[in-house]
């Protein structure tokens, strides 16, 4: 009985007034109940894409049709590699911005500086890989609504392979790219002192937060479309 | 404060040391699950590997909602906040997969058409640089044409 009278007590104090119930500032909440919203459409583009692979009888083995690299000879078999290649730009770029948010709880404006460049060349590098590929398969003849590949078991195929491939892909590079602005103005940002006159830098911490949100969403795109 | 500050960022950089290499783990052990189901043919066997990178895939999500993201250092109250409505996914994957299983099998059962459409097997091209150029159309068009002459060849039943 005591106990669950300390516990109530426990719970309550929180909502009883005079405190922040999330004790995190107002904008890093709003940041997260954004990413909350962009979560659901990202899922619901996969789950769409799900649904859609499951009514279907056959699907394009991703093996065969994502195996080019840059600067490989024509015909080149070497599937997963520029894409593995990609991830590990992603998660890099991301472990950077985590040491630019941290360098920025020290108010150590250089450390900030530093990880933030390379965060935005983390994110071009993906970029750019990711312009390679699309101009790659739109020279395969694949684009929205045009499926030069046939499914895996060799029968013909639908548009759906290519519809959604380029629809999500782009969805989160359109993503990357905004990430990318917004790191660039962080870092116009910092190097104007705004952050020292603010006395924190709390606004990395939510360029941070939408930045690895990015690099969450690469996780999902990159096991639905290229490895499962 | 120096030294609390200097003490929590020792302890910060060390986590964040120990999540990139999970990270980079988890992603090396998916990848070699990928390379390895491509000679695979057995379909339970691809079904076991795509479970295990999906269940992988999980990990890595937690890894950077919970650590990069600093979730789980934050106040009960706003960790429930944002991962009970996520709670919502469950349902969606569950519901829509399973209606997505259904249709085919219904289309399976009483659409001949589809049925058939997805047996035949397409003439594999031959790899020729720019072949992908033709207007889709007329490929597609192509496409069809010649699956339809296939199938007058093979279906004798």
């Amino acid at each position: 009985m005591s106990n669950v009278t300390t516990a109530s007590t426990k719970e309550a104090k929180w909502w009883n007034g005079g405190k922040s119930p999330f004790d995190v500032e107002y904008g890093k909440v709003m940041m997260w109940y954004f990413l909350m919203s962009d979560a659901f459409t990202f899922g619901a583009f996969l789950i769409s894409y799900g649904t859609v692979r499951f009514s279907t009888n056959g699907w394009p083995d991703p093996n065969l049709v994502f195996k080019s690299f840059p600067f490989a000879p024509e015909g080149v078999n070497a599937p997963l590699v520029f894409v593995s290649i990609m991830t590990f730009i992603l998660i890099v770029s991301s472990v950077t911005m985590v040491l630019a948010v941290h360098a920025g709880k020290m108010m150590d404006k250089k450390g900030v500086v530093r990880n933030m460049i390379w965060t935005i060349i983390g994110g071009i590098a993906f970029l750019s890989c990711q312009a390679w590929e699309w101009n790659h398969l739109h020279h395969e003849g694949a684009w929205w609504g045009r499926n030069p590949f046939i499914n895996a078991d060799g029968t013909a195929s639908s548009t759906n392979f290519t519809n959604y491939f380029f629809t999500i892909t782009g969805f989160h590079g359109f993503h990357v790219f905004s990430g990318v602005i917004i790191n660039i103005i962080m870092l116009i940002m910092t190097l104007m002192d705004k952050f020292e006159q603010r006395g924190h830098y709390l606004m990395i911490e939510k360029a941070g937060l939408y930045w690895h949100f990015v690099d969450l969403v690469w996780v999902f795109v990159f096991t639905c479309f290229y490895l499962v | 404060m120096s030294h609390t500050a200097q003490h929590e960022e020792n302890h910060g950089n060390g986590e964040v040391k120990k999540v990139t290499i999970i990270l980079s783990v988890l992603t090396i052990v998916e990848l070699i699950l990928g390379f390895w189901m491509i000679g695979i043919t057995s379909e339970a066997l691809r079904l076991a590997i795509k479970g295990t990178i999906i269940i992988l895939m999980m990990a890595k999500a937690f890894y950077i909602v919970a650590y990069f993201m600093h979730l789980k250092h934050e106040l009960k109250n706003l960790i429930m906040t944002i991962v009970v409505p996520l709670g919502l996914f469950i349902w969606f994957i569950i519901a829509f997969l399973y209606d997505g299983n259904s249709f085919r099998n219904l289309r399976n059962t009483y659409d001949p058409y589809f049925k058939e459409r997805s047996t035949i097997k397409v003439e594999k091209k031959a790899e020729g640089h720019g072949g992908g150029h033709e207007a889709g159309a007329a490929h597609a068009a192509d496409t069809t044409a010649h699956a339809k002459d296939t199938v007058s060849v093979e279906n004798k039943h």
